[in-house]
């Protein structure tokens, strides 16, 4: 029988085989940020150093700050973002600072300076790691004792998961979007479907995506229960890879292209579980709680917590809806929003930001709208092509790279009640700032809602 | 870490599906050290919604174990989820099923985490919520939890981790073992992509 793809990777980077059968795991790659202070001082306490600087590579994003930044003004921030210059500098680890053009978030950041490539190991400390299988890596989210391991060791003791194969097939319709198929997906199998598993995602609708897009979908696996999920590279991958500053070169290009047209699951391997989705019958998606899974297509109502069977479920849907201020039938479709916000690891790329900027050009956004894009040369890009200007003539505010206000750690927190619109990940209670409502969309529907003040179809708005 | 065997406590039930770490430890307190003390931000804007929060009632008080519902502990990789749990004196956490990050992370830090099928984690959930301060008792060893009423559920554990947590034993210590191997991996690594060296 043959292999997963993920059985390959995870055998190529075994290095031992420890007490109780588990494995040695070798990291090629990891990536570190602003929130990775308590590794670094659980290392310094225990008298250990960084065993391969070179493989790390850091950025602060969760505490960057989306206004000026010359300096830093708020102390908190600053702090945060001085302690990894100085942790990075004291290990020597390449640091894209502050001020530095390649700063954004890590995970926009890894991709586009080639530091993630396909069939590596990569962790970083941040559950959404999972967005770099994007390139065909076996990337995953740890803890800050696995970081400090990881700095110490370049190793992780780690046991096999199961393998999930997602098959998506169809072509999506105008207006619907890799955000709208993992949100699907995850509306699917649920918060916990994909938990114990690792996701490869297959079939045409996923080959047809650029990166960017995988990068969306691969993102959002963890929100699906999956710690790590991934596309099995092809040359869409190969294509993006070539030129980009930490990629391999010359001859080394030519030997690691070698390798990675060799990274795919075999014909007859096996998979834990099989699951398909058909791309063509989506409808653009929002979320109506306080989970991931809590999606429908926009023409959908909110669920009535009344026809769930099991009572705890039932309970944490009456919780979520009483959090999100909803009575049960209430169309999602006009109801009103007080803000929105594009940005975060799952869609702030230029394509997002191309995908909202042509639903917003010669509107005005009706409600207060922030577009942080994911790195400064994402942000410079898009100002060389008038992305930029689109939306600040149309009123949005125009940030400086960063997590911002998918995880307010920086300060840029939605108000309790009001409901925002965002193209972030998570609708936890909470997330975005204590009270505040979170509805998770894609870019072209964070755009609509942020130029009709409302939750609305994207698809009765596109330009002609 | 401190070695973990058995353990006789009050168990406290959380009747919620999806209890994510955002909702144990806000965002905003992770720029907290953690010498601050997360437990101090246990829950906090759930405790500030409800004075009757389950983790404050007086019948629970003292509670080590925590009984969960699908999925706790999903969504964010914060380590500091664990901490504030750990820090206001819960040992072991029972449920259906866990974030997979949170499940590792309780490892890391001398905690069990159990998962025993739904249906039997719903009945001891109903159980200790119709009988406030009821006790459990956790045997590592033996992988079992043994209910008020006598009765024994036996869990599973990998190995691994069960050693790690009856020893005590640190990770890195341990992996620090096999430095020969790991520079063994490098050196290879170096020969077939030095592109990754």
């Amino acid at each position: 029988m043959g292999l997963t793809l993920y059985e390959k990777i995870w055998n190529a980077h075994a290095v031992a085989t420890g007490p109780g059968g588990r494995t040695l795991l070798y990291i090629d790659r990891h990536l570190l940020h602003d929130g990775s202070f308590h590794a670094f001082e659980a290392l310094r306490k225990s008298g250990r150093k960084v065993r391969r600087p070179r493989a790390c590579l850091a950025t602060p994003d969760h505490y960057a700050p989306t206004g000026s930044r010359d300096p830093v003004a708020d102390p908190n921030l600053r702090e945060k973002i001085e302690t990894l210059a100085a942790n990075a500098s004291a290990a020597t680890i390449r640091l894209l600072p502050i001020r530095d053009e390649r700063q954004g978030i890590v995970h926009v950041v890894g991709p586009e300076q080639g530091f993630t490539q396909p069939g590596v190991t990569l962790v970083c400390g941040d559950s959404h790691t999972s967005s770099h299988g994007a390139l065909g890596a076996l990337a995953f989210g740890i803890g800050a004792s696995e970081v400090a391991h990881v700095l110490a060791t370049q190793a992780l003791w780690q046991s096999r998961s199961r393998t999930m194969r997602v098959t998506v097939k169809g072509s999506p319709g105008p207006g619907v979007h890799a955000k709208d198929v993992i949100l699907a997906l995850i509306a699917k199998i649920g918060a916990f479907g994909g938990t114990g598993h690792t996701i490869e995602y297959a079939g045409p609708a996923i080959r047809a995506l650029g990166i960017e897009g995988r990068l969306t979908i691969c993102n959002m696996s963890i929100e699906a229960g999956a710690r790590a999920g991934f596309v099995a590279p092809d040359d869409t991958t190969f294509d993006y890879l070539h030129g980009r500053p930490l990629a391999p070169k010359g001859a080394d290009w030519d030997r690691a292209l070698a390798r990675w047209r060799t990274l795919a699951s075999d014909g007859d391997a096996r998979f834990d579980r099989e699951v398909a989705l058909d791309a063509g019958a989506l409808e653009p998606m929002v979320t109506w709680g306080t989970s991931p899974e809590h999606g429908t297509g926009v023409t959908g109502v909110v669920p009535d917590p009344a026809r769930e069977p099991d009572a705890t479920r039932r309970a944490s849907m009456e919780k979520a809806l009483r959090y999100m201020g909803l009575v049960p039938g209430t169309p999602l479709a006009g109801l009103p929003v007080d803000r929105v916000f594009i940005g975060s690891c799952t869609n702030s790329r230029l394509e997002d930001l191309r995908s909202a900027a042509a639903i917003v050009r010669g509107r005005k956004a009706v409600v207060p709208a922030l577009v942080v894009p994911g790195s400064g040369l994402v942000r410079r890009a898009a100002e060389a092509e008038g992305l930029a200007r689109v939306f600040t003539e149309a009123g949005f505010r125009w940030g400086e790279p960063g997590c911002s206000m998918c995880v307010g750690q920086n300060g840029d927190l939605v108000d309790a009640g009001q409901r925002c619109a965002s193209t972030s990940n998570r609708n936890f209670e909470g997330r975005q700032g204590k009270g505040a409502r979170t509805h998770l969309m894609s870019p072209a529907m964070a755009a609509a809602a942020a130029v009709t003040g409302r939750i609305t179809d994207v698809r009765t708005i596109l330009p002609g | 870490m401190t070695p973990f065997t058995t353990l006789t406590a009050v168990a406290v039930p959380l009747d919620l599906v999806n209890v994510d770490t955002d909702q144990v430890v806000p965002a905003r307190f992770l720029r907290m050290p953690r010498a601050s003390g997360y437990e101090n931000y246990l829950f906090r804007d759930l405790r500030d919604a409800s004075a009757d929060f389950v983790l404050d009632r007086p019948a629970y008080r003292g509670a080590r174990i925590l009984v969960a519902a699908e999925n706790f502990g999903c969504g964010s990789s914060r380590e500091s989820a664990v901490w504030a749990l750990a820090g206001f004196g819960l040992r072991a956490w029972i449920a259906p099923s866990f974030g997979d990050i949170f499940f590792e992370n309780s490892f890391k830090n001398g905690v069990l985490a159990i998962v025993l099928p739904g249906e039997r984690v719903a009945a001891i959930r109903a159980l200790l919520a119709g009988k406030p301060g009821a006790e459990l008792t956790i045997d590592l060893p033996s992988q079992t939890v043994r209910l008020p009423d006598g009765t024994v559920e036996r869990f599973e554990v990998d190995p691994f981790r069960k050693e790690c947590l009856l020893a005590g034993i640190d990770e890195i210590d341990l992996t620090l073992r096999y430095a020969k191997e790991i520079a063994a991996y490098e050196a290879r690594q170096r020969e077939e992509t030095p592109w990754l060296a």
